[in-house]
């Protein structure tokens, strides 16, 4: 129990989205509802994955000067064989991300991790690393369009992307008394500011507390 | 000729690339708080993606759809991008030293901006005709440098505004461009 609240806590303090304001373009645009933020977070931890043991693998391999080029060609080939599975498989997904899943390619905690992790490290600790700044990524962007779905309409639900089923669908908030904004840009700067200064807020009392003792 | 003037419009003040699609948003947390040093970058930006938009369309439609390599876009059209990245870090290096040291590395970051490759990508799925995407990535850029500008100018009052602990720095400035995406939903009816 413990390891997992300190688990909790680590993903909060290196917190790729709302620590180190990665993949800030992504996390703003798609989190209108749940079924994208899953979908969107899934493509990322599967692409970061693969390309940090991809990257750890050519690592002796690749030339300092010319790192960053082959960095990018390795993440824009498997990026392109996500978009053509989710393309395939998920239709629904590639609908309503569009244009997005492309730019995961210029995703930065992809590049970000390649640079500062995976091109250092071993392959199994590379992979680790993937999965788990991929989680980190996820749960933000689940925890914000939840947040911004709530609001906005008042319905939590999520489909299966695979055959279009309903998973869950629960009404929480009266349609009455919804917030219509938050589905907007206007909403989706408000509450990724509103998190982040929680972010901030718990790393700064923690940091008080190291300071203290 | 009206056509190119309301897809000028639109792509800066109404479908804002910041403010409505929320890309570029790491360069405008970086480099916006100097308000020259946005400029500069606002600069730099509208000639990569010109530059890179004029090649990878010409690279799309004459050697990728005559080969049917269509799915090699992503890779080429990033490729092409760096390169074009690497050629202003060379020639501002060697023009602009004071520039180039102000910008440091947000310049060679231009290539992960997701903005460029968004509009490399979007002339070809909206399937613009040449002149269309001479527009389209003049003005996305334009519209990129003004919100980027109109920012820098705020943070560098907001440097010395007392906010609240938590909200320094970045989620404060996140808040402001929440008022600003509010602020450009009225040039909505303009076209």
């Amino acid at each position: 129990m413990k390891s997992l609240v300190n688990y909790g806590m680590s993903l909060l303090k290196e917190n790729p989205v709302f620590g180190l304001y990665l993949g800030l373009c992504s996390s703003l645009a798609i989190t209108t509802n749940l079924d994208n933020a899953v979908g969107m977070g899934i493509s990322v931890l599967l692409v970061l994955t693969v390309s940090n043991v991809v990257i750890s693998l050519l690592r002796k391999l690749t030339p300092d000067e010319i790192r960053i080029p082959v960095y990018i060609v390795v993440i824009a080939t498997l990026v392109k064989a996500v978009e053509l599975l989710i393309k395939a498989y998920a239709p629904a997904i590639d609908a309503a991300l569009g244009v997005f899943i492309p730019l995961i390619v210029v995703n930065c905690i992809i590049l970000g991790r390649a640079e500062a992790f995976a091109s250092k490290n071993g392959v199994v600790s590379s992979a680790l690393d993937g999965l788990n700044m991929g989680v980190s990524y996820t749960l933000s962007i689940v925890a914000l369009s939840l947040i911004r779905q709530l609001l906005a309409t008042g319905i939590l639900n999520m489909n299966n992307p695979f055959n279009d089923t309903v998973i869950f669908d629960i009404t929480i908030i009266p349609a009455d008394f919804t917030i219509p904004m938050f589905s907007s840009p206007i909403g989706a700067f408000l509450t990724f500011a509103l998190l982040a200064a929680g972010v901030a807020a718990i790393n700064n009392r923690d940091q008080k507390k190291v300071k203290g003792a | 000729m009206e056509g190119f003037f309301t897809l000028f419009i639109s792509a800066i003040l109404i479908n804002n690339i910041v403010l409505t699609k929320f890309l570029g948003m790491c360069p405008i947390m970086g480099v916006s708080r100097k308000t020259s040093s946005a400029l500069g970058m606002g600069a730099a930006v509208v000639f990569v993606i010109f530059g890179s938009s004029v090649f990878t369309y010409v690279l799309y439609y004459n050697v990728l759809v005559p080969m049917s390599l269509e799915y090699m876009d992503l890779i080429t059209f990033i490729l092409v991008i760096a390169a074009f990245v690497q050629f202003v870090e060379m020639v501002m290096k060697k023009f602009t030293p004071a520039l180039y040291k102000a910008l440091g590395i947000f310049l060679p970051l231009i290539t992960t901006n997701c903005v460029v490759l968004y509009v490399t990508l979007v002339n070809i799925t909206n399937g613009y005709s040449f002149m269309e995407m001479v527009v389209y990535s003049i003005a996305v850029p334009l519209g990129f440098t003004l919100v980027l500008y109109i920012f820098s100018t705020i943070r560098e009052r907001l440097d010395s505004a007392p906010v609240p602990k938590a909200f320094e720095g970045n989620p404060i400035a996140l808040i402001v461009m929440a008022i600003m995406a509010a602020i450009f939903t009225a040039f909505a009816g303009l076209v």
